[in-house]
């Protein structure tokens, strides 16, 4: 799976990288970015989960590759 | 407090400074959810309640509808010729001009720069920790969560230590005397804004290496900003920096105070200390925000004046059972917890990465030196009023390690 951090939507509330810091990153005013392309390694996908159900913004969004469809 | 009348009805008449409210506004805000979700008063020149979730991101959202240019309700309502940057920019800012303000302090209060903050609030915790030791009883809000943000903030904007007891009574001031004449209140901002322009000054003559030279040193659009602005922004920081950050830690710990079971699981499991307190900022979030209404409309259903206020009781959204699970019961391990401590959309609370590292140093160090306490005298407790709510009395009875 991949994820995506619309910065439009992002104020910074920093609960992504607080809880999936494997996935997430912080920039300089503290608005969360996906670590390289967003891509999430198996073993962190869960903590990715957390991170999209913990944002006030609802500014992450999921990229579910198409072959393993069962999202939760 | 205050001289007001009790409130008798909350749906028409609430009053955010009402005794009732103080000891317990999460009934209040339940029952409202239930029957009146919007509710209405006639004082502060008029005001409305919003208590669900849905509805406070709403309106915290509109900013074209709800404008910030007063955050804090009272009866005085700051004069349009303030605006666009307001009485204390950011926070009182609408957009477009709200983001270049916010823009200039979001990386002195990103996480990084916060990090460095970490060993001298450490430090300064165990200090105040020490001062308590060989004690049966202490005042775990007078004496140790209030003055750990007042140290902090001190530092950070380059304001004397020693001048932390005129910065409780300025805050103090602003946020608990809503009640006040328009007179005595203008009076007593005028005393803050008097007190931070000699500290100002004097950074002009000599600058140093902290937030007031930095933002004297700023430029907005090309140009360096103007000492007015500079205190307002130095005004909003020494503000709501303190109240709020001293009532999340107050409320923690009263919380593990009257909690046995929460407190032992989170000495003998650390690592729960980031859900734990999550759930402390959603359970006991210390922050209402007010808006004002920009001219007159039919807010789905509700009449709505230009002028009149909308309080956005964030810590009710963190209550409404249609968007937590559960919501009045505190589970120190709850793994999903979007909650609106810190507000929503451009205003997120920009000192929101300072408030959690002075919350979770504040109950390590003090976890490591009472892990056993208890509440001494549940009566004696008392929670502040208005807009930040919070313990300001509260004795504990702590067991010291050898």
């Amino acid at each position: 799976m991949k994820v995506h951090v619309d910065q439009d939507r992002c104020e910074g509330h920093g609960r992504c990288y607080a809880t999936a810091p494997a996935v997430f990153a912080p920039d300089d005013i503290g608005n969360g970015h996906a670590l390289g392309d967003g891509t999430v390694e198996a073993e962190h996908e869960r903590r990715a989960r957390l991170a999209v159900a913990n944002c006030p913004e609802l500014a992450i969004s999921i990229d579910e590759p198409a072959t393993t469809g069962d999202a939760r | 407090m205050g001289d007001h009348a009790p409130v008798t009805d909350w749906a028409t008449d609430f009053d955010h400074t009402d005794d009732v409210w103080a000891a317990d506004p999460y009934a209040i805000w339940s029952q409202l959810r239930e029957t009146c979700p919007v509710a209405h008063t006639t004082r502060y020149g008029g005001a409305w309640l919003p208590t669900s979730y849905d509805d406070i991101a709403s309106i915290a959202y509109d900013t074209e509808r709800f404008t910030s240019r007063s955050v804090v309700m009272s009866e005085f309502r700051p004069p349009h010729a303030l605006a666009p940057e307001g009485i204390a920019p950011p926070i009182s800012s609408d957009p477009p001009f709200h983001k270049g303000s916010r823009r200039l302090l979001l990386p002195i209060f990103s996480p990084q720069a916060i990090d460095k903050l970490e060993p001298s609030t450490r430090a300064y915790c165990e200090e105040l920790i020490d001062q308590m030791r060989g004690r049966e009883i202490v005042d775990a809000a007078a004496e140790y969560a209030q003055h750990i943000p007042v140290r902090v903030i001190a530092n950070m904007l380059g304001l004397p230590e020693a001048d932390a007891d005129r910065f409780r009574g300025f805050v103090n001031h602003v946020l608990e005397g809503v009640s006040l004449p328009l007179e005595k209140r203008a009076a007593g901002m005028m005393k803050l804004f008097e007190y931070l322009m000699v500290h100002i000054d004097d950074h002009i003559a000599n600058p140093r290496d902290d937030l007031i030279s930095f933002l004297l040193g700023s430029e907005r659009d090309g140009e360096k900003l103007d000492p007015f602005q500079v205190v307002r922004t130095i005004a909003l920081l020494l503000i709501a920096g303190i109240d709020t950050t001293w009532s999340a830690i107050g409320a923690s710990l009263w919380h593990l105070a009257g909690n046995p079971a929460d407190r032992e699981r989170l000495v003998a499991e650390r690592d729960l200390m980031p859900l734990a307190m999550e759930e402390f900022l959603r359970a006991y979030a210390p922050v209402t925000m007010a808006r004002l209404v920009r001219e007159d409309m039919d807010w789905n259903g509700c009449p709505m004046k230009a002028e009149e206020w909308v309080l956005l009781p964030f810590p009710a959204a963190n209550r409404d059972p249609a968007a937590f699970a559960d919501p009045d019961t505190v589970v120190i391990d709850r793994e999903v917890n979007r909650h609106a401590a810190f507000g929503l959309g451009i205003h997120r609370c920009a000192g929101s990465h300072l408030a959690r590292m002075e919350l979770r140093v504040a109950l390590e160090a003090w976890l490591d030196a009472f892990p056993s306490f208890e509440l001494a005298d549940p009566e004696a407790v008392r929670w502040s009023g208005g807009q930040v709510r919070g313990p300001r009395v509260l004795p504990v009875r702590v067991m010291s390690q050898p």
